[in-house]
This record gives structure tokens, C-alpha cells and sequence, in this order.
């Protein structure tokens, strides 16, 4: 459990620190994330990599405890909103109106476009 | 033994660990009540766990600053949480290979739908012009879009709520809306929720079906990618 959150951490420490030295504009734990994948599917192909964490499920369960409470994560920012009041009191309806609007635009033109295309493959959900 | 309750509350409302069991003991509350409402879209835990600890903080005057010292633990996480996206994905890449075609078309669809759609709204609604570019990266994870907001000249900790407001708000409104356009492809649903919505989008994703959270995932991972080119270019050629 411990080697497995090192390796998380250590996956996004490098991630950071390419992106900082090569001056990316990719978040740094996106390439973490690159990064942890790319050594999982290496561990499928060469025996010698399973070891410690990347052996009977260890990174794959400390991952899974990590994403059960991602929304929890959300909260420390959120409440951030408390120095925001006076722009809320002049601007407030505004913002939400235009935030919600795009939400909602974002979510059917995301959901349509990928279903048109889907069904132009001819690809069945295999489920 | 402290002598008056008052030091004894002056001492604990400046601690880290008042603060961090507040963060933790309103969510697992407002994560209960959730559950106990078979996660009905309304009872979003994260909505309802900002407003009692912001309201808390307000009732006690304690600042921001202060809270944040106790509950940067929990927001630290995020980053670690974002590379554990890898295990869901590996575990579904099959599925994920056979539906990249899709994925990279919504992609492109949909991170050019929020910011335009976010930046042509808000001008019309007439907000002021830095609080229309602290809105632009609404879509994207919150570490992301507040470095998006600093490189523009706009305010990052507005961008931060901005981002949150939005995950909410697509959190809440997800599944009714898919429900009503009748698209019943859990890998589509998935994906305009982790797009339009990052992690909070990605979070319900996952309390609604494994595959939708996995292609929610995927979908914010890309999203934080594209919009950050993205939104330099959109606000030069739609902001006045």
C-alpha cells in the first residue's frame, strides 16, 4: 500500500518535473498519468517489472482507494467561494446563468457528436 | 485544562486539524445523505459540503487563508488522484482502443463548444472583461484552469470557483439531460461528463456505471490537454 502511493507520487513528481524543465503546456499529473499506464502495460509484457507495487494489484487497489472519494478532493476549492460574495452579489445570477448554459451546450454537443460518429462506424456498444 | 472556552477556541480555529476534520466530517455527512437518496443528482455532496463549511466559516469569521491551511491536505490529492485515472484506464483499454475514433471527434467537439459557448455568453451577458476570461477554462480540472486564468492576466481563485460551479452544475444536470436525449452509449454519457464537467463530472460518472467513469476520465485527462491551447486562441479572436 505505502510503495504503491510512493509510485502515484513518484509518477506525478516526474510528470511535473518534465513539464517544468521542457516548459509544457500539459498539466503535470496528465503525464503522470501517461506515465503510470505506459509502466502497467510494460509490466503485462515483461515479467521482470512485476514486482512491488505492480505486483497482486497493488498500485490498481491504492488507485481505486484514491478514486473512490475523488469528489471529497473538490471541496477545499469549492468552499473558496466565500471570497468571491461581492462578485457574486453584483455579477452572481449572471455567471451561473452563462456557466450552466455551457454546461449544458458542452454535454449535448460532446454526447451527440461521439454518438454520430459511432453510429457512422457501425459500432455497437460491445457491452 | 484551558480556562476560558474563548482561548481554547482561538487556539483550535487557527490549527490545521480543526479545519481538515471539518473538510472531512461534512463531506462523509453530505456523502451519506447522498447515498442514502441512491445518489439522486440534487443531493450532490460536494455542492451542499461547500456551502455548510463556507457558512461555518462566515458564522465564525474565520478567513479562507486560514481554512485552506487545514484542508490543502485534501486538495493536494487531486494531482496523485488524476495519475490513479491510469488504472481504470488500463483496466478498460480495450474498450477505450475500440472507441478512439469517437472519442478524439467529441474531443474536439466538445472543448471548442465550452469555450466559445463560455466566452460568447458571457460578453453577451456583458461581465466585466477579466471575469470573462477567468471563466473561459471553466471545463477543465481546477489545477489546470487557474494556471490557464494566471497566464492570460486573470483571477485564478475566480477561475478555481468558476471551475466548480461548473463541475456541480454538470454533475447535477448529467443524467437527466442524457436520459431526455435518449442516448443510452455509457461510453458517450461518460465522456461529455468528464468533458463538460472534469472531476466532479468524472465522480458521478462513477457512481452511475464503472464505463461511464472510465471514459469520463479519459475525457477530462484530454479536455485539460486541448483547452489549455485552446483558450489562448478563443480569447484572442472573441474577446473585445
Amino acid at each position: 500500500m505505502l510503495a504503491s502511493l510512493g509510485l502515484i507520487l513518484l509518477c506525478q513528481l516526474i510528470g511535473e518535473a518534465v513539464v517544468r524543465g521542457l516548459g509544457l503546456l500539459l498539466p503535470g499529473p496528465v503525464l503522470g498519468l501517461l506515465l503510470l499506464l505506459i509502466l502497467l502495460l510494460a509490466r503485462d509484457r515483461f515479467s521482470r517489472l512485476a514486482r512491488g507495487p505492480l505486483r497482486n494489484d497493488g498500485v490498481e487497489t491504492a488507485s481505486k482507494g484514491l478514486l473512490a472519494h475523488l469528489s471529497l478532493l473538490f471541496v477545499p476549492a469549492g468552499v473558496g467561494i466565500v471570497q468571491k460574495l461581492d462578485l457574486l452579489a453584483s455579477h452572481g445570477i449572471a455567471i451561473v446563468l452563462v456557466l450552466a448554459l455551457s454546461v449544458v451546450v458542452t454535454l449535448l454537443a460532446t454526447v451527440l457528436s461521439f454518438r454520430f460518429v459511432s453510429r457512422l462506424l457501425r459500432q455497437q456498444d460491445v457491452r | 485544562m484551558s480556562d476560558n472556552p474563548f482561548s481554547l477556541w482561538v487556539y483550535l480555529s487557527q490549527s490545521p486539524l480543526l479545519w481538515l476534520t471539518v473538510t472531512l466530517l461534512v463531506y462523509a455527512t453530505t456523502d451519506a445523505v447522498s447515498l442514502a437518496t441512491r445518489r439522486h443528482p440534487v443531493a450532490n455532496p460536494v455542492l451542499h459540503a461547500m456551502w455548510i463549511i463556507g457558512a461555518f466559516l462566515l458564522a465564525t469569521g474565520t478567513s479562507y487563508t486560514t481554512y485552506f491551511a487545514g484542508a490543502q491536505f485534501v486538495h493536494f490529492l487531486l494531482g496523485p488522484a488524476t495519475v490513479a485515472l491510469a488504472v481504470p484506464l488500463y483496466e478498460n483499454r480495450k474498450r477505450v482502443v475500440a472507441s478512439i475514433v469517437p472519442m478524439l471527434v467529441a474531443l474536439v467537439a466538445g472543448s471548442v463548444t465550452a469555450v466559445v459557448s463560455v466566452v460568447l455568453l458571457a460578453e453577451l451577458a456583458g461581465l466585466p472583461r477579466d471575469v470573462v476570461l477567468s471563466l473561459a477554462p471553466k471545463s477543465v480540472t481546477a489545477g489546470v484552469a487557474m494556471g490557464i486564468a494566471e497566464s492570460l492576466h486573470a483571477d485564478p481563485s475566480l477561475a478555481a470557483v468558476a471551475v466548480i460551479l461548473t463541475g456541480i452544475m454538470g454533475a447535477i444536470i448529467v443524467t437527466p439531460l442524457m436520459n431526455r436525449t435518449g442516448v443510452t452509449d455509457y461510453r458517450a454519457r461518460g465522456f461529455a461528463a468528464g468533458l463538460a464537467a472534469h472531476g466532479i463530472g468524472t465522480a458521478r460518472a462513477f457512481q452511475v456505471d464503472e464505463i461511464a467513469g472510465v471514459f469520463s476520465g479519459i475525457a477530462m485527462s484530454l479536455n485539460a490537454l486541448v483547452t489549455s491551447f485552446l483558450v489562448p486562441l478563443a480569447v484572442t479572436l472573441l474577446v473585445r
